[in-house]
């Protein structure tokens, strides 16, 4: 049986969109969460070595970083359109509004997800063009592993983020990304229809638990590196 | 029997066309077993004798059935209990000298008529476009011909509670009627005679919901607690399960 129906991008079908692209980006983000933890070894030659081999991919890491914005795009795209349509499906606002409470997913980030979202691109603009094209070997940023020469990027990491207004910057976001989380995670799985009467609120709670962890393990670097790290 | 005196903001506007504005009125002397609705009416009878125009709103059953009642009471659907419609809220649960600020259900698919009452025909549209089971399912079967689980049977049950009052939509941040719409899919998909239309039914609800206007769910769950008839959350995943479903046909 087909549907003309079916070819048209409704709501329905948009937040699966916005469902997938948003738990591509949590992999990626624990994955990059799992690499970023080798800041915390205090000499450095742990993250650099990291990303030497990343940089080391080639080809490799150009496909995953095409794939990457290819994600982030069509999170952002999909999700800033239904925030306009929603916008606009209340043309008169309340003069007040009150949460009714109860046991229900409404809180202040689910409420919120469209500016934790906003903020976050915000913050990854500044972090790429801070540190992917940021300054390399050529700027003096030179560290030596064994025989080799590779890019000294935990220098810059910590002199960015021993600067208090980046690393108070740094922490927001991440307080952010594990309020986006705290949402979303739980929010792509009901968007996908994968909750069930008796698992919804267990599929809840571990959405919001997984997505706090994720949000205070980021935490921990710009703490760590502008508390922690002497310099 | 105690007594409490209001202050009441009320949204007054002529037709679809004008604007409106908050009115504030003052009524005392209100005895507090009475409900939100006969308070409304009192305060009409005052209006009345005074010469001037009564408050314009919605009410049919007044007991909790018909679902044509609601208004914003201080910025909740239906006011502050859960799990009750305007009819049934009881002036109890408000203090004496308080403000309280009434407003229509907001939303752009709900165009304001008059005063408190909006026109919720976009809804009885979602319903047309395929919430209704058009095989002919004979006369009363005998029993046990047909098993369904006791769950499922509970489930089509609590689903088919929604009386279609519009309070998910009006308590939405998104103003999206998913809830509305999933309870139907829901209802008619967990029973029998609703399977051959199964497909059909969600993407045209869908549709038509899309159509009216009404905002996407970001499953934030405010629709949840303001429902009367406490429809769940795991309906509209339902819904989103029986569409990708049906895409794969
Ligand atoms: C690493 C970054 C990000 C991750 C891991 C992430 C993850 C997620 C997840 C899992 C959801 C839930 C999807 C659903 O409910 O179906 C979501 C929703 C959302 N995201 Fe993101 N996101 C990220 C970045 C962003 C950015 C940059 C924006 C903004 C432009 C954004 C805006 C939103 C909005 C507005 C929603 C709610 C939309 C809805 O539920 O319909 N997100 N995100
Ligand atoms: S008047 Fe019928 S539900 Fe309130």
């Amino acid at each position: 049986m087909s549907h003309p129906q079916a070819k048209s991008i409704t709501t329905v079908f948009k937040k699966v969109i916005i469902a997938l692209s948003g738990l591509g980006l949590v992999g990626f983000v624990v994955v990059h969460l799992l690499g970023n933890l080798t800041l915390l070894r205090s000499d450095g030659s742990a993250f650099n070595a990291y990303a030497a081999k990343l940089e080391g991919l080639g080809g490799l890491l150009a496909v995953a970083e095409v794939g990457l914005l290819f994600v982030f795009l069509t999170h952002i795209g999909s999700t800033l359109t239904t925030k306009k349509r929603n916008l606009s499906a209340r043309p008169v606002a309340y003069r007040q509004w009150k949460s009714k409470g109860g046991d229900t997913p409404s809180n202040s980030s689910s409420r919120n997800m469209a500016i934790s979202g906003s903020l976050i691109l915000i913050f990854l603009i500044l972090h790429i063009w801070q540190f992917r094209f940021g300054p390399g070997m050529s700027q003096g940023y030179v560290a030596t592993q064994g025989q080799e020469q590779i890019r000294d990027l935990y220098r810059l990491v910590v002199e960015t983020l021993k600067n208090p207004l980046m690393a108070a910057f740094y922490s927001l976001v991440m307080v952010l990304l594990g309020l986006h989380l705290r949402h979303g995670i739980w929010s792509a799985l009901q968007s996908l229809g994968l909750t069930r009467p008796r698992t919804l609120k267990p599929l809840r709670l571990a959405g919001a638990v997984i997505g706090v962890v994720l949000g205070v393990g980021f935490l921990m670097i710009p703490a760590w590196i502008y508390f922690g790290v002497s310099n | 029997m105690p007594k409490i005196k209001l202050n009441l903001e009320i949204w007054r506007q002529k037709n679809a066309k004008s604007t409106g504005a908050f009115e504030p009125y003052q009524l005392s002397d209100i005895d507090d077993d009475i409900s939100f609705l006969e308070m409304l009416d009192l305060l009409n009878e005052k209006l009345i004798k005074e010469g001037k125009e009564p408050i314009e709103f919605d009410s049919d059953c007044r007991e909790g059935i018909c679902g044509s009642c609601g208004v914003i009471i201080n910025g909740q659907a239906h006011g502050p209990l859960q799990a009750t419609t305007t009819c049934q809220l009881y002036m109890r649960y408000f203090n004496d000298g308080d403000t309280i600020v009434v407003e229509p259900w907001r939303a752009k698919a709900f165009p304001v008529i008059r005063d408190l009452v909006v026109d919720r025909n976009a809804f009885d549209r979602i319903i047309s476009s395929g919430g209704y089971i058009s095989t002919k399912s004979g006369p009363h079967p005998d029993a046990n011909t047909h098993l369904i689980p006791k769950p499922v049977a509970d489930k089509a049950m609590d689903d088919a509670t929604c009386i279609g009052c519009g309070a998910c939509v009006a308590a939405c941040p998104n103003a999206s009627a998913s809830l509305f719409t999933s309870a139907k899919i829901s209802h008619l998909g967990h029973m029998p005679q609703g399977q051959p239309e199964r497909s059909r039914r969600v993407f045209r609800m869908v549709r038509q919901m899309d159509l009216e206007g009404f905002g996407n769910c970001t499953n934030i769950g405010e629709c949840r607690a303001a429902c009367p008839k406490e429809i769940s959350l795991d309906t509209i995943a339902q819904m989103r399960r029986d569409y990708l479903s049906a895409l794969k046909e």
